[in-house]
């Protein structure tokens, strides 16, 4: 039961923070190259774009879904298992996710970057 | 890429590892917090190391939008997770834990990564160009 806790929690923390990753991205596409506006139209006005973005919202509630669902898991599992399994776990979900619904050319090149950094990640923290 | 957008993807990697090693820092300072002391968790933000932790989180916040704003997903991810192998340093040399050969292997894999990704294009979906992006702001400064 123990561990059907552990990996629900991995999981609820994967695809929130997937969800919130694709999300954020999106948002920031739609507002466009920060560093341009901001020497057009000032700081504040970039800011203001930003947070008033619907899919940036939508982006923050995803990664505080997932930063609780951290929480949960901790209370049930060791931070050993449940950093490094969610994290890279994650790389490999977003590398997807931004190829189906991002529409990203994820090449072989990106590809093996996330599956290189997904298992370093794992090793790292194993 | 300019080397104003390689100081971003620093940005986004030291502040995320240096922001988890203050919170973490701090943390083990103030002990276990039980379930029912969650309202106490409010207090967690006086002391300083996690204070400045907050502080380099925000920055990691910002530096990381800035840098989706012009850069694929699937690029900011790998080219910024140098950040775990920074953690892994600071653990080393900081917090004297011990780094095994398994860690130093991850740490090789994750560099592997890196060096692949950023050797390709950091956006391959044109479909949001800042010309575009540019005149929508210009309305909406008008409205």
């Amino acid at each position: 039961m123990r561990h059907a806790y552990v990996w629900g929690g991995v999981l609820a923390i994967v695809v929130a923070s997937t969800t919130g990753d694709v999300l954020l991205s999106r948002a920031m596409k739609q507002v466009g190259d920060v560093g341009a506006l901001r020497r057009q139209a000032g700081l504040w006005k970039v800011v203001a774009r930003i947070v008033r973005n619907p899919y940036f919202v939508l982006g923050v509630l995803a990664m505080t879904v997932a930063f609780y669902s951290l929480l949960f898991g901790l209370s049930w599992g060791d931070v050993s298992l449940i950093g490094p399994a969610s994290a890279s776990l994650t790389f490999v979900a977003n590398a997807i996710a931004a190829k189906f619904l991002l529409h990203e050319r994820v090449d072989s090149r990106r590809w093996i970057a996330a599956l290189l950094v997904a298992g370093g990640v794992a090793l790292l923290a194993a | 890429m300019t080397s104003r957008k390689y100081l971003v993807l620093a940005g986004v990697t030291v502040c995320a590892a240096v922001g988890d090693s203050l919170l973490s820092y701090g943390m083990k300072q103030l002990g276990n917090v039980p379930l029912h002391g969650l309202p106490g968790m409010l207090l967690a933000i006086l002391n300083p190391w996690v204070a400045v932790g907050i502080l380099f989180l925000l920055g990691f916040f910002a530096s990381y939008m800035t840098a989706l704003s012009w850069a694929d997903l699937t690029y900011v991810l790998p080219a910024t997770s140098l950040g775990y192998v920074l953690l892994a340093l600071i653990a080393k040399f900081l917090l004297h834990e011990e780094v095994t050969a398994q860690r130093w292997l991850g740490i090789l894999l994750i560099s592997a990564g890196v060096g692949f990704v950023t050797r390709g294009p950091e956006l391959t979906h044109p479909s949001h160009p800042p010309v575009a992006a540019n005149a929508e702001i210009d309305s909406g400064v008008a409205r």
